[in-house]
């Protein structure tokens, strides 16, 4: 009776007989770094160990933090992460084409059942594909990439049941706002999560994306979906070439009926509503209308959980002929080249012009306040982005309310914390 | 190995704030050291030596994944933290920078008083204090090797330089 987390484990570790807690050492299928967690930390550190690197191509370099070069230390970064990805032949290479996490599925690059490691929190987005995947600090990744291996202390797989289905202008966004304004952000204590039930189906893989995202903000080590059908076409369409984890079939790769142990969690899609987390914490999250709303200055559709092709065709459903409050800034930065493209192709840039929009570049960009475009300390913003923490968008003195890509553009509309359900008539 | 050390007690929820206070992240790891657990224990910094032993309650280092809140505790000189439970954030970070970290469940800190010699046994996983004894989680045997070498970067070091004396 295994779980997904540990069928994965026991592949990557070689062993079979293990219990919760206990330690192994396992295998690395592919690790990603950043430009901010990679070449410029790795090189020295493999350097000082007199290692070279374990396999090229297993690890994936994706530029997207200090991108585009706007100062002196970014080109540096950049310079550095070019050198290295020359000198190493590196075939998994990605400039400035977006945010890692969503541009490493689009590159075909995972498939269920793998181990995967990656420098940057949100790691954990890779768990949607059915990879059993976390965020490493620097330490780490410079023993993966002198090693391929990594050890791990065996999490419990808890299960997080999605009943139902998301009604009207209800996103995964507000599924995990509501975890993680009922539960806080230990509520994994560091143990992996699965999601599963009835809602999963109902969900894309981009949603389901935001899902194993944000996981990190619920304190997860990882947050994982068994592959499904949704899974295996997404998969056709983007990794044709891919090769099976182990030869084993993706449907090898699911929890056994009462393998999850610790505690479990509910989600009851039918009732859920639009969800919004006050500053600074995503832990204040509670239902939009239960806040009283300050006067936003900007509302930003952006970051690896909050700007991919669904959330801004949620978006674009709420702005379609209509214009922003006059009060506000509307900022909108793409999770990648391929999203921006497709939405340019289904015309939702233009309605987002149309309505006042203005673009940044397919980035992490405002998220960490990297870039130019940074929050004053007057300013209050309601963002699609996964954390709120005091400061982290720019000046420590703006405030930053979290909700999903609809409700922010329901915000840009009137200036205010708005249900989503209230503005859309084509029901 | 045994480690014999005077033992700090602390109880639950030790965080990483209190450990490397973000107020102070900006200064020295040895200046930043000097106000960990401040908020809990102001003489701590002044007062410890080197081989002294953590003793705390429930998730001992929960919070943010910075490792300053271990390189502080090892700049201070702590050999090791027992706790009932850890962040495990932390707890990682602990391994990777050599700092021997043991959740012990059933430890139960009213029979502990501070100062008092505590002796861990690293591979059969026991804590001694006076008449006590209490089993604390075993490591295998590559992360005590790990560990003991000071952490991951000089553990990787010392094979590499183990193989080009071959
Ligand atoms: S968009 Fe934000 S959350 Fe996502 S990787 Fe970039 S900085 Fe991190």
């Amino acid at each position: 009776m295994f779980s997904i987390v540990e069928k994965i484990l026991s592949r990557a570790s070689g062993q079979t007989n293990f219990a919760v807690d206990e330690y192994l050492s396992c295998k690395v299928d592919l690790a990603m770094v950043h430009d901010s967690s990679g070449p410029r930390r790795l090189a020295p550190k493999l350097a000082e160990m007199k290692r070279k690197l374990f396999d090229k191509d297993r690890l994936a370099i994706i530029t997207d933090h200090f991108v585009p070069a706007h100062d002196e230390a970014s080109q540096k970064i950049k310079r550095v992460t070019e050198e290295f990805v020359h000198r190493e032949n590196i075939r998994h290479f990605y400039p400035e084409e977006g945010i890692c996490h969503v541009v490493l599925p689009q590159k075909g690059l995972l498939s269920p059942g793998m181990f995967f490691v990656g420098g940057d929190s949100h790691s954990t987005t890779a768990g949607a594909f059915g990879c059993y995947a976390f965020g490493i600090g620097a330490t780490d990744m410079a023993g993966v990439a002198a090693t391929g291996e990594i050890w791990i202390k065996v999490p419990q797989t808890r299960l997080v049941t999605l009943t139902g289905a998301l009604g009207y202008q209800v996103f995964a966004k507000d599924i995990i706002l509501n975890l993680c304004g009922r539960f806080g952000m230990n509520m994994a204590e560091y143990q992996a999560l699965e999601f599963a039930g009835e809602g999963i189906a109902t969900l894309s893989m981009q949603e389901r994306m935001t899902l194993s995202n944000m996981s990190a903000e619920l304190g997860a080590q990882a947050g994982i979906i068994a592959p499904d059908a949704i899974t295996s076409e997404w998969l056709d369409a983007h990794a044709p070439e891919r090769t099976l984890v182990d030869g084993m079939p993706d449907t090898y790769w699911q929890s056994d009926m009462g393998s999850h142990c610790g505690p479990s969690y509910n989600v009851d899609l039918d009732t859920l509503s639009p969800y919004a987390a006050a500053p600074h914490s995503p832990a204040n999250a509670a239902p939009l209308t239960d806040h009283d709303s300050p006067e936003f200055t900007i509302a930003y559709i952006g970051a690896c959980t909050g700007a991919k092709l669904v959330d801004l065709r949620a978006a674009a459903k709420i702005l379609k002929g209509k214009q922003i409050a006059s009060s506000i800034r509307l900022l909108i930065a793409p999770a990648s080249l391929a999203d921006q493209q497709a939405a340019r192709d289904e015309g939702l840039m233009q309605i987002f012009e149309e309505a006042g929009a203005r673009f940044l570049p397919t980035t992490c960009g405002m998220c960490a306040g990297y870039g130019v475009d940074r929050l004053g300390a007057e300013d209050i913003c309601i963002s699609s982005t996964a954390r709120n923490f005091k400061g982290r968008m720019g000046d420590a003195g703006s405030q930053v309310w979290l909700a999903s890509p609809a409700s922010v553009a329901a915000a840009a509309l009137t200036g205010k914390l708005t249900d989503p359900r209230h503005l859309v008539s084509d029901i | 190995m045994k480690l014999v050390g005077r033992a700090w007690v602390f109880g639950d929820g030790i965080d990483t704030d209190v450990l490397a206070p973000g107020r102070y992240m900006s200064l020295s790891p040895r200046e930043l050291a000097d106000h960990c657990l401040e908020a809990v224990r102001a003489d701590f910094a002044s007062n410890v030596e080197t081989g002294d032993v953590i003793l705390a309650g429930e998730n001992f280092g929960i919070g943010s994944s910075r490792e300053q809140a271990v390189e502080s505790l090892k700049i201070l000189g702590i050999s090791a933290v027992v706790a009932k439970s850890f962040g495990g954030i932390f707890q990682r970070n602990a391994f990777n920078l050599g700092l021997m970290c043991l959740s012990c469940p059933t430890l139960d800190l009213s029979n502990l008083r501070e100062f008092d010699l505590v002796e861990l046994h690293m591979k059969a996983g026991v804590l001694h204090a006076g008449k006590h004894s209490w089993d604390c989680e075993k490591l295998p045997e590559f992360l005590r090797n790990m560990i003991n070498d000071g952490g991951l970067i000089a553990h990787l070091n010392k094979q590499s330089n183990a193989k080009e004396d071959k």
